[in-house]
């Protein structure tokens, strides 16, 4: 469980986070959602320490992660896998090697251990024959499910995930977003999952925080918010004509 | 305030890169890989360049001892001291701040416009230590064996092509390049290679790691590495001389 309390974030004098409080279940895929330059991002590289945070305290399992020394935080670290919205592969290192990569330096396992680990987790993100290809060399999805290989290679305890969809099309979304849940499941973690796809949110939102110019807007889950009488959450998930069509409908 | 503020995040950033490894064994094998990029990679201009200047410096010599009373064998000795002193350690330096300063800068200022550096925080890693120091080290322990690599084929150059053009004979040149020939000056050359080679790897590194934006930031992050190196060189070795042979 990931808890934050009264996060405040500027930037040269603009406040991009005010006083978020929120609670990140565990075993739960939990999203943020909101409008372009809502905060969503600075949110999450604040929780990572990515951007040092102005005020309030974010609580990795009861741990004030913004407390910690350097080699506490890196410690906290260790337990976090992130997909980052381009992917953030080592481009000079094969697929393979991008997965192998955590495992040689926090494990002591033989080259062959951590062949077989990075294998399975190819595997299970459905990453077949691509071990010796650079990620120059991938689609977009390809690039994304190999992140998702490298973030949980390691078993993280938390994982945070920023527009795991944004430039992939509806079926590889789909593909995307199952696999984040299963994840989830089956390794009982915490996920963090930002993204402006309404079709991810419908599927995974458990736990669903909706920010608004900084601020914590609204929270809930993916029955609630198709219900919500909040004008600005309603102009978010029925922006889109289809979704329209579909509110009309039912 | 912007200078200090700089010198202030180039010292913090030193701090972190010479941090605990987390795993000596990978840092280990990322500094032979670097010695291979940054020194090997460096072996052929460092050798076009050295022997092109060691023959023009013994043309130049010739050309201006016109007096009989200054032995041709100064040719020799002029060629032996302009390598040793200056030429190698400094212009080979510059050089290189040019080829492996850019080459480093826009590395690294790649992956942290790529969110690379960022993913290697967020898995716990130091990547300032991981990215530079192997770097700075490779940089350091292989910059001298390039510089007396320099001052070898300078000579060498120097010679074959004062012999081939008649301006000095091989006996002369030779005898110049032995004659009053001073071990310190080598160690001189070689302490002032390994600072140029610190200089050459973590001013680019600087630039690079503290890239905001998109691939134009990195062009310039490349170019700022190669100019303040460049600067820095041309200030050291003067603090360097004064310091050492003064």
């Amino acid at each position: 469980m990931i808890q934050i309390n009264n996060i405040s974030k500027s930037f040269s004098g603009h406040k991009v986070l005010n006083d978020i409080s929120f609670t990140f279940e565990k075993g739960k895929t939990n999203i943020i959602i909101g409008q372009s330059g809502s905060g969503k991002t600075a949110l999450i590289r604040c929780m990572v320490g990515l951007n040092e945070i102005d005020s309030g305290e974010v609580l990795y399992d009861e741990r004030s992660f913004h407390q910690l020394d350097f080699e506490g935080k890196k410690g906290v670290r260790k337990e976090i896998g992130m997909l980052f919205q381009g992917g953030a592969l080592f481009d000079s290192k094969t697929v393979e090697e991008n997965v192998i990569f955590p495992l040689s330096m926090f494990t002591d396992l033989s080259e062959s251990e951590k062949r077989e680990r990075a294998n399975f987790c190819l595997q299970r993100v459905n990453i077949v024959n691509a071990n010796k290809l650079y990620p120059s060399e991938l689609s977009g999805g390809m690039k994304k499910r190999v992140a998702i290989a490298r973030a949980i290679a390691v078993q993280p305890k938390y994982l945070f995930c920023d527009e795991p969809n944004s430039g992939l099309d509806p079926r590889t979304s789909i593909v995307i977003d199952n696999l984040i849940q299963e994840i989830t499941e089956e390794y009982n973690i915490t996920t963090i999952v930002i993204t402006h796809d309404m079709n991810s949110v419908i599927e995974m939102g458990d736990n669903i925080l909706f920010i608004y110019n900084g601020t914590k807007w609204w929270e809930g889950n993916k029955q609630e918010i198709l219900k919500t009488t909040n004008q600005e959450v309603q102009e978010f998930v029925y922006a889109t004509t289809f979704m329209k069509e579909l509110k009309t409908r039912f | 305030m912007k200078p200090l503020f700089h010198i202030g995040r180039y010292f913090l950033l030193m701090k972190r890169v010479f941090g605990k490894p987390e795993k000596s064994s990978i840092y280990m094998s990322r500094i032979f890989e670097e010695i291979n990029v940054l020194g090997i990679g460096s072996l052929g201009i460092v050798a076009i360049i050295s022997i092109f200047m060691g023959a023009v410096i013994t043309i130049q010599s010739a050309f201006n001892l016109e007096s009989p009373l200054i032995p041709l064998y100064a040719i020799g000795n002029a060629v032996r001291d302009s390598m040793i002193l200056e030429f190698s350690p400094a212009i080979i330096s510059l050089i290189l701040a040019g080829k492996v300063g850019s080459s480093i800068a826009s590395e690294i200022g790649t992956m942290r416009v790529t969110e690379q550096i960022d993913a290697l925080e967020i898995m716990g890693i130091n990547s300032a230590g991981y990215l530079i120091q192997p770097k700075i080290i490779a940089s350091v322990l292989f910059s001298p064996v390039l510089i007396v690599f320099s001052m070898f084929l300078g000579i060498l150059g120097g010679y074959v092509f004062g012999v081939l053009t008649g301006v000095v004979s091989d006996y002369k040149f030779v005898y110049g390049i032995t004659y009053g020939f001073r071990p310190y000056n080598v160690f001189y050359s070689l302490v002032k290679a390994a600072v140029f080679a610190f200089i050459i790897a973590s001013v680019p590194a600087y630039h690079g790691y503290f890239t905001h934006g998109g691939s134009f930031e990195v062009g310039r992050s490349s170019t700022k590495g190669v100019v303040y190196s460049s600067i820095l060189i041309l200030a050291f070795d003067l603090i360097l001389t004064q310091l050492l042979l003064a």
